[in-house]
């Protein structure tokens, strides 16, 4: 069959404002969506600029915003966005971050929020050629945040950072954090504090679960933010402080 | 522009990773990718990594590089396939350490699962050697090696493709890099280069590999005149979801999944009565062409897409949830089925390259059968070849080589940039080695570059694929050659200099043909079957004529290949029966 595809182009050293261009293509109802924006940029159009790798929805290059919802290109069958010829796709970069040239962004925030956030295992105690141990229901705990792939979505999906805080850390660096938080191997609570607890760290979340619903990985994003609300409550309740417990 | 560092690493997957942490505790050292570092395609290894951790049942490192051994049908230098085995154990306690969440024994150690080719006791049964966390190991090594780089602040620049590396007198003094985001040339002055670039099964039509698995690194030394060893052995998994090639990782069979044909047969008894499912992947793929070209695949029809069936719906829904749970969230998003319930559609797909770089077991190029180096060159990951996979990888064995070989070739480098003085950069080699892209910018017109990938990926799928035949494959030859001479004609039609994806596909179509070409004439030459190397018009392994390795030197339009010998000094070939 046939589809429209309209796609928003931008290139900023060429284009004062953004506008979207459409192109009619041949898709097959089980392509992903990557692949028919492939052959379009090598068979028709290849001025177009998009960011790709495993095609399977593990290594987080191709987000974007498909019919006004975060997902990613190659994880989107054409069945599932398209009903028929004519059928119109609309695709749009992700949102809250700048837009380097069409479906590509700058994600240089985003991945300096994560980096603020200390993720990785912080323990000092020293352990000798054998693993430290940890029981099946401990690892459990935290399985759940290691599915992420850091594609962004949740960050530009998140109605907080659009409209209210752009200088939000967003619900992936918390995800990140929860993952070392969750751990029992990791010591790494306290020196992460700064960086969760205060008015641009985990407050601004006030429970969208536009993050839950975007992510491509099913990952609890919001309860996940909440888990981490409440360890840093419950960390300041036998110090009677409750200062920034609230958003704000 | 110019940059200067001590080691400069190429590639931000587990080797390139693991090199920079080691490399970077002494020496100012940098990262270039073409990618954004958690985007590298280790993140799609699935199943495990193997050591004998011994955490389950009784298991030895002598057993676990035996086993490489013969599953590499006796090409593996045996020593190396040693080390690989050794240090793997160390290895998987460090990743553990670094804080990788494996899953756990219910005594909380990690725990341990069956893979193909993976035995105890030379051969005995098969031995649960796979440490892994649920199906997404590769993913998990990624991001922990990830985020050892940013505690220790490892410098990355990314998205720079690699473009040439200065070779002069068997002496590296750098590398060129284009950025993309700026389309700026820049070249990389250093002590030390580590290519660790990864795969290059875009070779092929029907692959499990990444869009960015295009051997920048082997082709771009090879048209520096660094041979390329053993290039005729490229493994084609068994388990890629039909049509599309995604894997399904061995470890479905690994917890018992079964494979079966139109009649519900369970085929492997035929081809592999005592390893069944679990024998190694280059038999399991030529077993699933032999039942569809004899018309037992479920269409029936003989053809290029017809499939074979992956049992798992009796392992139950708490199993695939604990253990499989990104296979099962493949065969949702790609074919509306539930593996707990149906079995999935499945055929061969082109996995991973056991040849390239050829390395010694400390990373450096080595590029004759005398051992010699090239001064300051390191290679590592996929894109070498040490060779530990002789003629065909054991699963979870990919995984085990980049750690192991990453790492010792960062301890080999922080040793050598401390004795070590910058080089100097040969004008006349950084301006040769701008040169292509200066051309390509300056060319309109000529052949789309598009017609010429498709063709290159159908005739090696049908040429240089499974199973290969002399006539086949001088065919695949002679039509490489014309593609190369067609490639040569090609022009930019994205004149923009920011962001120009364009210009950076059709340099990696430029690498894939010059593989293609190695790999096609490699495999024309060596007449034997060996390993992933399978010859219909030469069906035996022939260890008096053949038992070495291939090196295979690019010189402009001609390929010259001679031999390496295998050390063999610990097994002495035998039979390969599973």
């Amino acid at each position: 069959m046939k589809i429209i595809l309209e796609i928003q182009r931008f290139n900023p050293k060429k284009n004062q404002f953004p506008y979207f261009q459409r192109y009619e293509i041949g898709a097959e109802p089980n392509d992903r969506l990557l692949d028919v924006l492939m052959r379009l940029q090598r068979t028709v159009d290849p001025t177009l600029g998009l960011r790709k790798s495993c095609a399977h929805g593990i290594c987080g290059s191709d987000a974007m915003v498909i019919d006004g919802h975060e997902r990613l290109a190659c994880k989107t069958l054409v069945k599932e966005v398209a009903s028929g010829d004519g059928a119109v796709v609309r695709i749009e970069p992700l949102r809250t971050m700048p837009v380097q040239r069409d479906l590509m962004v700058d994600q240089g925030s985003f991945f300096a929020h994560y980096r603020k956030v200390k993720p990785y295992l912080i323990n000092s105690e020293e352990v000798r050629e054998k693993e430290r141990l940890q029981s099946p229901e401990e690892r459990a705990r935290f399985d759940d945040a290691t599915k992420c792939i850091l594609c962004a979505a949740c960050y530009s999906a998140c109605p907080v950072r659009q409209k209210t805080n752009a200088a939000y850390i967003g619900p992936a660096a918390i995800v990140q954090a929860s993952r070392f938080i969750e751990d029992g191997r990791d010591r790494g609570f306290e020196e992460r504090l700064p960086d969760l607890d205060f008015s641009d760290g985990v407050w601004p979340c006030v429970n969208f679960f536009e993050c839950t619903r975007v992510c491509p990985r099913s990952i609890k994003v919001t309860y996940l933010i909440n888990l981490t609300k409440r360890r840093i409550t419950d960390y300041r309740k036998p110090k009677g402080d409750n200062s920034r417990a609230k958003p704000g | 522009m110019i940059h200067e560092f001590d080691v400069v690493v190429v590639g931000a997957g587990g080797a390139g990773l693991y090199c920079a942490l080691e490399a970077g505790r002494k020496a100012r050292t940098a990262v270039i990718s073409k990618l954004y570092p958690v985007r590298s395609h280790t993140g799609a290894a699935q199943g495990g990594i193997g050591a004998a951790l011994g955490n389950v049942e009784e298991d030895r490192a002598e057993w676990h590089a035996f086993d490489t051994v013969k599953g590499g049908d006796y090409l593996a230098d045996q020593k190396a396939a040693t080390l690989l085995a050794d240090e793997a154990i160390g290895a998987v306690y460090h990743l553990e350490n670094l804080g990788l969440p494996f899953n756990r024994t219910p005594d909380g150690r990690i725990d341990q699962r069956r893979f193909g080719g993976h035995t105890r006791n030379f051969g005995e049964a098969p031995v649960r050697r796979a440490c892994y966390a649920a199906d997404r190991t590769g993913h998990m090594i990624l991001q922990t090696l990830f985020q050892q780089c940013i505690k220790h602040d490892v410098a990355f620049h990314d998205e720079f493709q690699l473009v040439d590396v200065f070779i002069e007198n068997n002496r590296c003094s750098g590398l060129a890099a284009v950025e993309l985001a700026t389309g700026d040339l820049h070249v990389f002055r250093a002590k030390a280069v580590l290519l660790a670039t990864g795969g290059f099964g875009r070779l092929f039509r029907i692959t499990s590999n990444a869009y960015a698995n295009t051997g920048d690194g082997p082709a771009v030394l090879a048209r520096r005149g660094v041979p390329l060893e053993d290039m005729e052995f490229f493994q084609f998994h068994p388990t890629g979801i039909r049509g599309l090639g995604i894997l399904i990782t061995e470890a479905v069979r690994g917890e018992g999944g079964v494979l079966r044909n139109r009649n519900g047969e369970r085929f492997m008894e035929k081809y592999a009565p005592g390893l069944l499912d679990l024998a190694p992947r280059d038999m399991i793929s030529r077993a699933i062409l032999t039942e569809i070209g004899e018309g037992r695949g479920v269409k029936g029809d003989r053809s290029a897409d017809d499939y074979v069936l992956l049992d798992a719906s009796h392992l139950g829904k708490d199993v695939i949830a604990a253990k499989l749970p990104e296979i099962s969230d493949f065969c949702r998003t790609y074919l509306g089925i539930d593996p707990a319930a149906e079995p999935i559609p499945v055929q061969p797909t082109a996995h991973y390259a056991m040849g390239g770089i050829p390395t010694d077991d400390r990373g450096r190029v080595a590029v004759d059968d005398k051992g010699t180096i090239i001064e300051g060159l390191y290679a590592a990951g996929e894109c070498a070849c040490v060779s530990v996979h002789g003629a065909n990888r054991l699963g979870t064995n990919s995984l085990v080589d980049l750690v192991v070989f990453g790492r010792r070739a960062g301890l080999d480098i922080s040793g050598y940039v401390g004795q070590a003085g910058l080089p100097d950069l040969p004008r006349d080699l950084v301006d040769k080695g701008l040169e292509p892209i200066a051309r390509l910018r300056e060319r309109t017109g000529g052949p789309a570059p598009e017609p010429l990938r498709e063709k290159m990926q159908d005739l090696m799928m049908q040429k240089v694929g499974i199973f290969r035949r002399g006539k086949d494959m001088a065919e695949a030859v002679g039509e490489i050659e014309e593609l190369r001479g067609h490639y040569r004609e090609i022009g930019l039609l994205d004149r923009g200099r920011e962001f120009n994806t364009s210009l950076l596909e059709i340099l990696e179509l430029g690498n894939l043909l010059d593989l293609a070409y190695l790999t096609a004439c490699s495999a024309l030459r060596r007449r034997e079957s060996r390993g992933a190397h399978a010859r219909e018009d030469f069906p035996g392994r022939d260890d008096a004529a053949w038992l070495k390795h291939s090196l295979a030197r690019l010189d402009g339009d001609r390929v010259e290949i001679g031999d390496k010998h295998v050390d063999i000094s610990i097994w002495p070939p035998k039979p390969r029966k599973y």
